[in-house]
């Protein structure tokens, strides 16, 4: 169990480094993008509310409990990337004349 | 031959290993506009990987269960995630840290009551986990419940604060990490953690209520960061890689927009969070008593100012957000240059509620982006600017927080508008910005004021443009 914890802790440790160096390049003019971008990636607690709502045997409430887990972990993977898709289609580069609008 | 001793497991495994690669890559590409959207693509890809590939783990009971709530919930996030307008997008972004947040909290006492027979111990590494999981995703969804109330309106954006207050939210802090002690001393009761995420729920209310509007880009951060640690707890709860990357890359995502945020204020964090900003420091009186010498103009005038310029500086701010002026003001720059007037639009770092607002709406409004200029990029071009449009912003044009030491402010950057030839301020009344505090800037003698909604007055603007 250690073994598995301290492997746990490097990921963990590793991913922190990871991500200050991946994000640290992305333009404050994509921060609202980033926010609701990673607000979609930490949606990935729903992968941890299925396994904890598929364990057989549960007294009811709990699975109550853990499917709300499940609706609450859902919206926030599809509201997250949708919304995060309709804000990254809007930036866009100036072009010259009418041809700005023809680009969706 | 390898292939055949894959099990199904590893098959797992290795599908999440394609999700974490993918929520990389997806952050990789948002440091470039034009690939940006394709980087949310791969993102998504990868969660439904990762999903489909969770179904498939050995034992999985429910899945019928599973998949109607999944097969419920999925309209309701993609209807809010379309019907929400742009300039709603602060309450957007915290109802999601709010849920992400809320997901973490129930699965880790899910997990608790699961794992934690009377009888047994839990090893120390996974009650830690199931303690900081929930302990972090409850604070995360109970303030960020408070701060969209804040910024939908439903309760006052102004601080709300009640006597003894860092005590005593320090006091329930401490109290919230005494239980947490306990259970991982041994005393793993489900009672204890009940109270544990009580206590949380009751200390993120309280933490985010007295944090005023101007301060909420720090607040929307720290929460993001609060809700990616605390699925990354989670994955430690279940074991699970996956979840600790995915987690921990949002948990450094909002530490850094944070740090960025309060360094933009030119504040520290913990100033931000317990400073209560700007409630008491100016009264009304002081306010009324400096603001003598103010111009109030006409559209007509600032029209002329404006098509005769050579360079106009737009500053927008909260203002354009809640009057959703950012349509009428991409057409009045349009006409200007349609009459040859350089346009360009400086966006403070901090201006609106979240990292990055006023990026995004104007986005919305068709600004090409190229056309958005950072505050250390555009802060030089003001001593060449002809006219500085001042919309709806105030607090980040302040020039008290460059000079006036016993200004709240002070020391905060900006954005040096007073450096401009002529500055028009589009403002909807007197009354002093978010912090509360007086401007400088409005009884500058180059300073004209042009008082109203400012929607309907660019609207003017714009016909008086037509015709000057």
């Amino acid at each position: 169990m250690t073994g598995s914890f301290l492997i746990e802790l490097t990921v963990l440790i590793l991913a922190g480094f990871l991500g200050l160096e991946v994000i640290s390049k992305v333009p404050t003019l994509l921060h609202t993008p980033l926010m609701s971008g990673t607000n979609a990636i930490h949606g990935i607690v729903l992968v941890g509310a299925i396994v904890v709502a598929g364990i057989p045997g549960q007294p009811f409430w709990l699975h109550v409990v853990t499917l709300a887990a499940v609706a609450l972990g859902t919206g926030n993977v599809v509201g997250g990337f949708v919304v995060t898709d309709r804000m990254l289609q809007m930036f866009r580069r100036r072009k010259p004349g009418p041809e700005a609008e023809k680009t969706e | 031959m390898i292939v055949a001793s894959i099990s199904r497991g590893d098959w797992i495994s290795l599908a999440y290993i394609v999700a974490i690669v993918s929520f990389i890559l997806a952050l990789r590409f948002l440091s470039n506009p034009a690939h940006a959207r394709k980087g949310n693509l791969i993102g998504a890809f990868g969660m439904g990987v990762a999903i489909v590939a969770t179904f498939f783990q050995p034992g999985l009971k429910n899945i019928a269960a599973i998949l109607i709530v999944m097969a419920l919930a999925t309209p309701i996030g993609a209807y809010a995630a379309r019907a929400v307008k742009m300039t709603a997008m602060p309450q957007m972004v915290a109802l999601f840290n709010g849920v992400g947040g809320g997901a973490a909290a129930l699965v880790a006492f899910a997990d608790f009551h699961n794992s934690a027979p009377p009888a047994a111990r839990l090893p120390l590494n996974s009650s830690i986990a199931i303690v900081l999981s929930a302990l972090i995703g409850s604070i995360s969804f109970a303030g960020s419940m408070i701060a969209f109330a804040k910024l939908q309106e439903l309760i006052g954006g102004r601080p709300i604060q009640y006597p003894g207050q860092r005590f005593g939210n320090l006091g329930l802090l401490g109290a919230v990490f005494a239980l947490g002690i306990a259970i991982v001393a041994g005393y793993e009761h489900q009672l204890i953690l009940g109270l544990i995420i009580i206590g949380a729920l009751a200390f993120g209310v309280l933490f985010v209520l007295p944090i005023g509007g101007a301060d909420m880009p720090v607040v929307i951060a720290l929460l993001n960061a609060f809700t990616g640690v605390a699925a990354s707890a989670t994955g430690f709860v279940l074991h699970q890689n996956v979840l600790i990357v995915a987690g921990m890359l949002v948990g450094a995502s909002g530490t850094l927009l944070t740090l960025m945020m309060a360094r933009a204020m030119g504040r520290s964090i913990a100033n931000v969070l317990f400073g209560a900003f700007g409630t008491l420091q100016v009264s009304a009186e002081q306010v009324a008593a400096s603001g003598g010498a103010v111009r109030p103009t006409t559209p007509e005038d600032v029209a002329v100012m404006l098509a005769y310029a050579q360079r106009v500086v737009i500053v927008p701010g909260y203002g354009l957000a809640v009057a959703q002026a950012q349509h009428a003001v991409r057409e009045l720059a349009d006409q200007l240059e349609k009459r040859g007037v350089d346009v360009k639009y400086a966006i403070h770092p901090v201006a609106g509620r979240m990292p990055g607002h006023m990026n995004v709406l104007l986005a919305e409004a068709n600004v090409p982006y190229d056309q958005l200029k950072e505050m250390d990029e555009i802060n030089p071009a003001f001593d060449q600017t002809d006219v500085a449009l001042v919309i709806g912003a105030n607090d980040v044009t302040n020039p008290a927080a460059r000079s006036d030491t016993s200004s709240p402010i002070y020391g905060m950057p900006i954005l040096n508008v007073d450096h401009a030839h002529n500055v028009v301020v589009l403002k909807r009344s007197m009354n002093p910005g978010f912090a509360g505090i007086d401007n400088p800037l409005f009884v500058d003698p180059k300073t004209v004021m042009l008082f109203g909604d400012a929607k309907s007055s660019v609207e003017k603007l714009i016909s008086a443009v037509k015709t000057a």
